[in-house]
């Protein structure tokens, strides 16, 4: 088959271009960290601890040295200090800032799960085997993994970002004619995406490394090596050419990337680590344990008079992790009085992170929540209640929001999933013996524009290539921006554009994600290829046509290629604007009244996320976070017994998340207005607004469908049985 | 992972004579024991692969049904004298595992799958079943998925198998071959509960193999059903799981076979419940005498307190579906 027929490629671009990198993907093609093999590769393998915390009293690690095709025991007794571990920042600073665990400088440990040596071997299975074989003393101290139980040992974090809010009088909810008080639990949910962490590394001089890796920014990783080994920058090579999701565990730089490259430098040779499966649930962050109280007023009509939000949620004893959960109570609603507190309780565990639509998705379970609780108290549809409190300006500064269309996002969601079929009254439905709901709640998400670099080349075979370091973590990057290069070039032929990524040796871009890469880059790459556009006139001079042959134009010209190199991020114009991407969702849900189980049977989900440049990425974004909204929903839960404080549940068999029988068809719907104040492409980022507000919509359907308020996290179908 | 050896022999008494000496297992479709092998929780000397044998045939016998030990669970599901005369079979093995799994899985191998407790697979946790006297994990910890019924203090694991329930609700006999002969048990008697030995799952002894199971033809192909409650719709364990058959004449229950999966360290068969049933309409009310009936001496732990409600939620919601009621 030609490549052509393969990539079906339409005609016009309206329905969006194929994922250029779909082929490699679905046939193997793809080459992942895990998946680089150097000659001379040796392979590394962690051992870890069992207890929860204290200190390794003694480490036997001579059976293991002895172990078949072992090169090296590497444990906090011989580990080399390295020179850029002697330089931690201060540790109370918000996650990025304090760094994450150092291994094996010590003998203490803080969580269980945590590495205590690490062997490198010939093969992974030899690795493994001698990493069964180490053996460690320990003298145990009293742990606490258990939050919940620890609600009252939160503190208010450090960083300025999250110190209490107050507008107006926040207690005027009390006097409310309607109002209401109600505790939300989220729990420990873990990433699990399919790839594993991995990465392979080695020392090609000695002072120069090359890594692959699974990284969301080639860029910080190559920085946090080079700081931890005190290289150039440049001297750290960092490759992450496709990442099998990541969904914010590859944020940041944690002690097993630089652990390898540690080892890679003892072993002379290059390593491969990739953690397993159940290392993941310690190793790479999780979206924290937290507990949330909302209350809440309003008149006898339906107008907000005061809301309080708070948070308490978990953190490690080294490291305070930091997310804006109730930050979006401040600006979600035209509310007079609010007012929001964030804590955090250390407890023995690693440091969570970021996990999809950080904060907003665990503060929007509460906050929908608890506004479709108000509306059911005030008999009134959650919908209506919504657009009564409809905030016109950002309540919060009283800017103007740079484009927001919610209200026609309500409507289009509404009509397609039926919503004049809810019943206000709950329970009221039944259908071949399942009780019958309908539940929405919305998701907001910042949509910022940051800095990016792009270089934009016309090579002498017209080829037009566009490189920078951003990473694909499977979002469709590549695809979106070929797509906005296609745009700018006067519908270049995609086959012609080749973007280039996922290399720290390219022009620097962010990591992904936050939202914000297709704005970021996408504007990076609007402004290069503008740019080279305008290069392209003036070498041609007058009388240039709007489509010029540009191999022809080079050859004229005898150029061997022509290049522009931009970096460009927000106007100045936007700081007079508040820039959020919104989503509202929809569902339908089946609840069998006398066994628990719940089964979503229809989803719609509606994005106002500006101009969407790139249809069937964007609809892939939606569909991904529906469904891992439903799992958050429904299933995920990563469970520690707190008399060991270890996961009892941490392989994919224990830790649940939807699989094709639990999804129903997602009807996706974008409101498609562009928004030109954020990006000269109109578009804002979705990614996060796909999952925010989604796990309430399932939650408020289940109340409509049985009359039950279910306000932990997951809703089981034990749970929904015994409320 | 240790170092092991791996034989494949070709007669069944090569089998015989391998599986008797220390330290050796057998292995079928491995999709068990080799995650067990993985998670350091088993590690067998020696691999005995049985797939040379000629276990797979699916034939009539005198007066039901013979499946082969190596039959595939996937093969078994959708096979047609199975799905004609045991629908049920095919149902629980349809709620089992994944497609891919199935694919893999044997009949012999799913009747000998271990439990799934976090604690028996977890080796730095105690547990009695993987090492005698070393404590029960769950039995203050996370027991969400555990009995209620036969359980003991050293261990409060359930069998996790769909199959097996199936198997027991239809008086299936199992057919095992020993170096001194063969011999006959009923399925029932296969499965064990703890007591003070949960580091035995059942009455196979070591150097014994399975090589078929067997089902009496019987009345229930019309009237069965296989209800299986668990966390999402596929590719999860039951919280609680119930095999219903029933034979209806006119509206009157003649007979009456349950059991109950995802309760006990066996499959539970509730042959009082299902006197209970006999001669009585098949009807709502009916079918709640015989749930409260199944669910005497049913006893919960800190989490699973729920399956005293949940099990007799399912028994009934399964009969309701056998009688053809919803
Ligand atoms: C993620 C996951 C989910 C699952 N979900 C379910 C589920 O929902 N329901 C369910 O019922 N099962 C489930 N299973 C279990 C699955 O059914 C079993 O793994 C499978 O049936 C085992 O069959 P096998 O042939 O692969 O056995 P193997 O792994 O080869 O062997 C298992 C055991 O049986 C012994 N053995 C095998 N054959 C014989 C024989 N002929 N005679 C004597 N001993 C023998 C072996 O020595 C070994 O101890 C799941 C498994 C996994 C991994």
């Amino acid at each position: 088959m030609k490549e052509e027929q393969l990539l079906n490629i339409p005609g016009d671009y309206t329905d969006g271009i194929d994922r250029v990198d779909g082929r490699q993907k679905v046939t193997g093609a793809a080459k992942y960290s895990a998946e680089f093999n150097l000659p001379g590769m040796t392979y590394a393998v962690f051992a870890t601890s069992n207890i929860t915390k204290g200190s390794i009293k003694s480490i036997d690690t001579k059976a293991a040295e002895h172990a078949p095709g072992v090169l090296k025991v590497v444990t906090h007794l011989n580990a080399p200090k390295l020179p850029g571990y002697e330089t931690g920042k201060d540790p109370s600073k918000p996650a990025t800032g304090g760094g994450p665990l150092k291994l094996f400088v010590d003998n203490s440990i803080k969580f269980n799960g945590q590495p205590i040596a690490m062997v490198v071997a010939d093969s992974f299975e030899r690795a493994t085997f001698a990493a069964s074989l180490i053996k460690a003393e320990y003298t145990k101290e009293a742990h606490n993994t258990d939050t919940a139980k620890s609600l009252d040992k939160a503190a208010t974090p450090k960083g300025p970002r999250f110190s209490d809010y107050k507008r107006g009088n926040p207690d005027d909810w009390k006097t409310a004619p309607v109002n209401l008080e109600a505790e939300y639990i989220l729990p420990t949910e873990v990433h699990n995406p399919m790839e594993l962490s991995a990465i392979v590394a080695n020392w090609t001089a000695a002072d120069k490394v090359e890594v692959y890796d699974k990284t969301q920014g080639v860029k910080s990783t190559q920085n946090a090596i080079a700081q931890a080994f005190k290289l150039p920058p440049e001297n750290v090579h960092v490759t992450t050419k496709f990442v099998g999701g990541a969904f914010g565990n590859a944020l940041r730089t944690w002690p097993h990337e630089i652990a390898a490259v540690m080892a890679a430098q003892l072993v002379k040779r290059p390593v491969k680590l990739v953690l397993t499966r159940e290392q993941q649930f310690n190793s790479v962050g999780y979206r924290p344990y937290t507990w949330q109280k909302v209350s809440i007023g309003a008149t006898a009509d339906g107008k907000l008079t005061g809301i309080i939000h708070e948070a308490r949620a978990q953190t490690s004893t080294f490291e305070e992790f930091t997310e804006g959960t109730v930050n979006m109570t401040r600006f979600m609603y035209a509310c007079p009085s609010v007012g929001t507190i964030y804590k955090v309780i250390p407890v023995d565990v690693n440091t969570p992170t970021w996990m999809r639509g950080p904060g907003e998705a665990t503060g929007s379970f509460a906050l929908e929540s608890a506004i479709d609780e108000l509306a059911a108290k005030l008999n009134m549809d959650p919908i209506e209640l919504r657009v009564i409190n409809h905030a016109d300006t950002d309540p919060e500064n009283g800017k103007p929001f740079s484009s927001k269309n919610v209200k026609e996002a309500y409507q289009m969601g509404a009509d397609k999933i039926g919503w004049k079929n809810r019943k206000n009254k709950p329970g009221s439905v039944q259908e071949g013996g399942w009780l019958v709901g309908y539940g929405m709640g919305s998701g907001v998400f910042g949509a910022g524009r940051g800095r990016a670099t792009v270089r934009a080349t016309m090579q002498s075979n017209s080829t037009l290539l566009i490189q920078t370091s951003v990473t694909d973590i499977g979002v469709g990057t590549g695809t979106a921006m070929t797509q906005i290069a296609s745009e700018v070039f006067d519908n270049y032929p995609i086959k012609k554009i080749v973007f280039e990524l996922g290399d720290s040796s390219l022009p620097p871009s962010p990591t992904q994600g936050g939202s914000m890469i297709t704005s970021t880059v996408g504007g990076a790459v609007h402004d290069a290829c503008t740019a080279l556009k305008q290069k392209f006139q003036q070498v041609i001079g007058n009388g240039g046509t709007d489509k010029p042959d540009y191999a022809k134009v080079l050859k004229e010209k005898n150029l061997p290629q022509l290049d522009v190199e931009i970096t460009s991020s927000g106007s100045s114009e936007m700081r007079n604007y508040s820039a959020y991407s919104h989503s509202v969702h929809f569902v339908q849900v089946k609840v069998h009244p006398k066994t628990g189980v719940v089964k979503v049977s229809k989803v719609v989900s509606v994005a106002d996320s500006g101009h969407i440049v790139s249809p069937k990425t964007a609809r892939s974004q939606i569909v991904g976070g529906a469904i891992g909204g439903i799992g958050m929903a429904l299933m995920e839960e990563g469970v520690i017994d707190h008399r060991y404080g270890r996961y009892v549940n941490a392989d994919l068999a224990g830790y649940h998340v939807p699989v094709h029988a639990d999804i129903p068809q997602i009807d996706t719907l974008f409101v498609n207005k562009p928004d030109f104040k954020v990006n000269p492409m109109g578009a804002k980022g979705m990614g996060e607004i796909a999952i925010i507000g989604m796990a309430a919509a399932v939650a408020n359907a289940i109340y409509n469908a049985t009359g039950k308020r279910l306000r932990e996290l997951p809703i089981t179908p034990d749970k929904v049985m015994m409320a | 992972m240790k170092q092991f050896q791996y034989i494949r022999p070709a007669t069944q008494q090569s089998v015989l004579e391998a599986i008797a000496k220390p330290g050796t297992q057998i292995i079928a479709g491995g999709s068990n024991l080799v995650d067990l092998m993985k998670h350091g929780v088993m590690s067998p000397d020696k691999l005995v692969d049985i797939n040379k044998l000629p276990l797979r045939g699916i034939t009539p016998a005198k007066s039901g049904l013979h499946i082969g030990a190596l039959a595939l669970n996937s093969q078994v599901a959708e096979d047609k004298q199975v799905k004609e005369k045991f629908p049920l079979l095919s149902m629980a093995l349809n709620a089992g595992a994944s497609a891919q799994l199935r694919n893999m899985a044997t009949v012999g191998g799913n009747m000998m799958q271990r439990t799934r407790c976090p604690y028996f697979y977890d080796t730095s946790m105690p547990c009695n079943k993987r090492i005698p006297n070393s404590g029960c994990g769950a039995l203050e910890g996370f027991n969400r998925m555990h009995a209620i019924f036969g359980a003991s203090d050293k261990c409060i694991a359930v069998y996790p198998s769909d199959m097996s329930v199936a198997l027991a609700a239809l008086d299936a006999t199992v057919l095992i071959a020993g170096r001194k002969g063969q011999r006959r048990l009923p399925f029932t008697d296969f499965h064990r509960l703890p007591g003070n030995t949960p580091e035995i799952d059942n009455n196979l002894a070591k150097d014994q193999l399975i090589l078929a199971v067997e089902i009496p033809d019987n009345n229930y192909a019309k009237h069965s059903y296989y209800l299986k409650v668990r966390d999402r719709a596929s590719y999860a364990f039951a919280l609680v799981s119930v095999a219903a058959a029933l034979d209806i004449d006119n509206g009157t229950i003649r007979g009456a076979r349950l059991a109950m999966g995802g309760v006990a360290h066996k499959p539970w068969r509730l042959t009082e419940a299902e006197k209970s049933l006999v001669g009585k309409p098949a009807n709502m009310a009916s079918f709640e005498q015989a749930a409260q009936i199944a669910m005497q001496g049913a006893k919960a732990y800190k989490d699973n307190a729920f399956k005293l409600q949940l099990g007799p939620a399912t028994i009934t919601e399964a009969l309701q579906h056998a009688a053809g009621l919803v």
